[in-house]
């Protein structure tokens, strides 16, 4: 079993739900990273979505838009971003980790030698924005055949055959974005929320996440009660981007965020 | 990446994209999942729209009566003299209402928009011209329309910046990245993505993800398929060479498509070299990119060792882009089309010479075919014809000119 498996399981042994956040690799700066994840999980992260940097971030809202700047402009690239992992494993082998981001800098790395690295430094799952499932037939195979999840976004517009087809295609679990627009924007409706995921869970057998407009606690518990795991990424990246300039900082205060979503997800 | 082209067969021009927006390896839609659904259903739109004798009844019509088409193939005699080879030909797409190729474009959009219901449309714009070419037929339509500029473009392009405005359209100033046209269009994805029901996205060049770069090859493709029977009529024979700028390179696929399958005929795309291809300082990524995946397709772009899309440089501001449209990428592999660059001093002198000689001043975009024909020309026959692709007029460089000429208005 994949360490993604793994860790769903035994979450739904103990009725909880997974706290999935998402920070910016190299942001901001290439040190700050790796101590950060490790305060996140002791902080009550289950997964970690670790954001690779691009220079045009076309999903992603201001926040992350800058974040990447940030990164970018601290000479963060993909092959640093993968050394973060594998500094992260020496002290953690239980939490699997996510590498988001887009296709490109994956393509001049080239998808073999990624897919190889990846194994190698123990990144458990890929999540490629601009990369449908109908687009995958060549990095699909060489991810599967080493145990790598390939992590799909589901949208608000999603058809229930795309919903199909992509479930197909997925593994580890599903991201189901909550809003139309881009990361950051304005808050979900958690009704809205509950009736999409009913819909993909009678299409999907895999987990499911939600992520795009949790800003708090108060949000991170009612979205998870609807689904399996709650995405939180730019409501952490705004205390990072806050604190860019003493990153001792950094770490305190994304800490306490997540242990408040933490708390008010564990909350019966 | 598996789909190597054949080059040891000709391939039917015609069939190109693949069902799933292929052109050989490039191309394709990679975008993230929510603008799949607005995809799918722009796709299935315009196949049912492209072969409705009613929908290109309309197309043709406004093309006629709103555009003012066909525009001329023109003769250029006195620079034919002065560079003593080949007889060149014009193609008058300047000529159009609102001064350029663009329109063609915007208003095959515009009709696919009203057909799908869409009261809002966006754009994202370089050097304005398909800004000005969007918010005029929003105008038209009664469409509420909001236009995408970098910084930089606001302030080298002011003149269209107010034209626009006129226009009754909103110019939203972009300031990420190197706020240029690369980076307006990333934020009118964003603006797409967040108001999907009811907004149109009028892409402006070939490129995007499937079905762009196919709707707006053919809503183009008029300008070649005039300046091909032009030809006939007027030089009694298929030009010997075409050669039109590549920036996005929806100019040059206008003309270029038509002909793709007369194999007499020559292509030459003409990249922005900038200050110099080898400076770093340019906007040639067929020249000298590598392929990679931006703005929803797979194309050759200009970019550094860890994939980040690096900044452009040319002097035309529709030039400046780090991508270009995944067809030429493809005719690049295959050898169908040569491409080649003219750097920004070229540009400027062809500007100067075409204004002076015949008394037609061009875009500085389309001053870097001029620049490539003025070398071509001299090394063909008398008897031999190039066809330019004239794709705008000067008028909205003229302060970059005159600032460049140190005359400050």
């Amino acid at each position: 079993m994949s360490r993604i498996e793994t860790t769903f399981a035994q979450l739904k042994e103990k009725q909880r739900k997974a706290l999935i956040p998402y920070i910016t690799a190299g942001d901001p700066g290439l040190e700050v990273t790796v101590p950060l994840m490790h305060a996140m999980v002791k902080a009550g992260a289950d997964v970690i979505e670790l954001g690779v940097p691009f220079s045009d971030p076309m999903a992603d809202g201001p926040v992350i838009q800058k974040a990447c700047e940030r990164a970018l402009a601290a000479g963060t690239g993909l092959r640093d971003v993968l050394a973060m992992v594998r500094e992260f494993r020496r002290g953690d082998d239980r939490t699997p980790v996510v590498l988001m981001g887009y296709l490109n800098p994956v393509e001049i790395m080239g998808y073999e030698r990624f897919a190889e690295t990846c194994q190698e430094v123990g990144v458990d799952g890929v999540l490629l924005v601009d990369l449908p499932p109908e687009e995958c037939d060549e990095i699909g195979p060489l991810f599967k055949e080493r145990g790598i999840d390939l992590i799909f976004l589901v949208a608000p517009t999603t058809t229930e055959a795309r919903i199909a087809r992509i479930a197909e295609a997925a593994s580890g679990y599903l991201y189901y974005v909550s809003l139309k627009g881009v990361t950051g924007a304005a808050s979900l409706n958690v009704e809205e929320v509950a009736a999409r995921v009913e819909t993909i869970r009678n299409l999907a057998q895999l987990p499911i996440g939600v992520g795009f407009g949790i800003k708090d606690a108060q949000s991170a518990r009612a979205v998870s009660r609807v689904a399996d795991g709650v995405v939180v990424g730019s409501a952490l990246v705004n205390q990072v981007a806050a604190h860019a300039d003493e990153p001792m900082a950094i770490t305190p205060a994304v800490s306490e965020i997540l242990a408040d979503m933490r708390a008010a997800m564990d909350k019966p | 990446m598996t789909q190597r082209p054949d080059s040891t067969q000709t391939p039917d021009y015609g069939a190109f994209p693949d069902a799933r927006g292929h052109f050989g390896r490039f191309g394709g839609r990679f975008v993230s999942e929510t603008l799949m659904a607005a995809l799918d259903e722009l796709e299935t739109m315009y196949r049912r729209l492209k072969d409705d004798p009613q929908f290109q009844a309309d197309f043709d019509y406004d093309l006629a009566h709103y555009v003012g088409r066909p525009s001329p193939l023109y003769l250029a005699e006195r620079w034919t003299e002065q560079l003593g080879g080949a007889r060149i030909w014009l193609k008058r797409e300047d000529l159009n209402h609102t001064g350029a190729h663009k329109v063609n474009n915007t208003i095959g959009q515009a009709l696919l928009a009203k057909h799908m219901g869409k009261k809002r449309v966006i754009a994202e714009t370089g050097a304005g011209q398909h800004g000005v070419a969007s918010a005029t037929v929003a105008a038209r339509l009664g469409l509420e329309c909001h236009v995408f500029m970098g910084e930089e473009d606001i302030r080298r392009q002011r003149l269209n910046v107010y034209r626009m405005k006129l226009l009754g359209a909103e110019v939203i100033p972009v300031t990420s990245g190197s706020r240029t046209l690369k980076d307006a269009m990333n934020e009118a994805m964003r603006d797409w993505v967040t108001n999907v029901d009811d907004t149109f996205y009028i892409i402006g060049t070939v490129a995007g993800p499937h079905p762009y770069p196919m709707l707006v090859r053919d809503f183009q493709s008029v300008i070649g398929r005039e300046a091909r029977e032009q030809s006939l009529a007027q030089a009694g024979k298929l030009p010997d060479a075409l050669v039109a700028c590549v920036g996005g390179g929806s100019n040059a696929i206008g003309l270029f498509h038509p002909f793709l399958n007369d194999e007499g005929v020559a292509m030459y795309g003409v990249e922005a070299a900038g200050d110099g291809v080898d400076t770093g300082r340019h906007a040639a990524p067929l020249s000298v990119g590598r392929p990679g995946v931006l703005h929803g397709n797979r194309t050759y772009l200009m970019e550094d060792d860890n994939g980040q899309i690096v900044e452009t440089h040319s002097v035309s501001a529709g030039l400046d882009y780090p991508g270009v449209g995944p067809e030429h990428a493809w005719l690049k592999d295959i050898g169908r089309v040569n491409y080649v660059s003219a750097d920004d001093q070229e540009a400027l002198a062809a500007f100067r010479e075409l204004t002076r000689v015949e008394g037609i001043m061009p875009a500085l975009e389309s001053a870097h075919a001029l620049a490539y024909a003025r070398k071509l020309a001299p090394t063909l026959g008398k008897d031999q014809d190039i066809v330019i692709n004239l794709s705008g007029r000067g008028d909205k460089d003229i302060l970059t000119v005159a600032e460049i000429d140190g005359i400050n208005f």
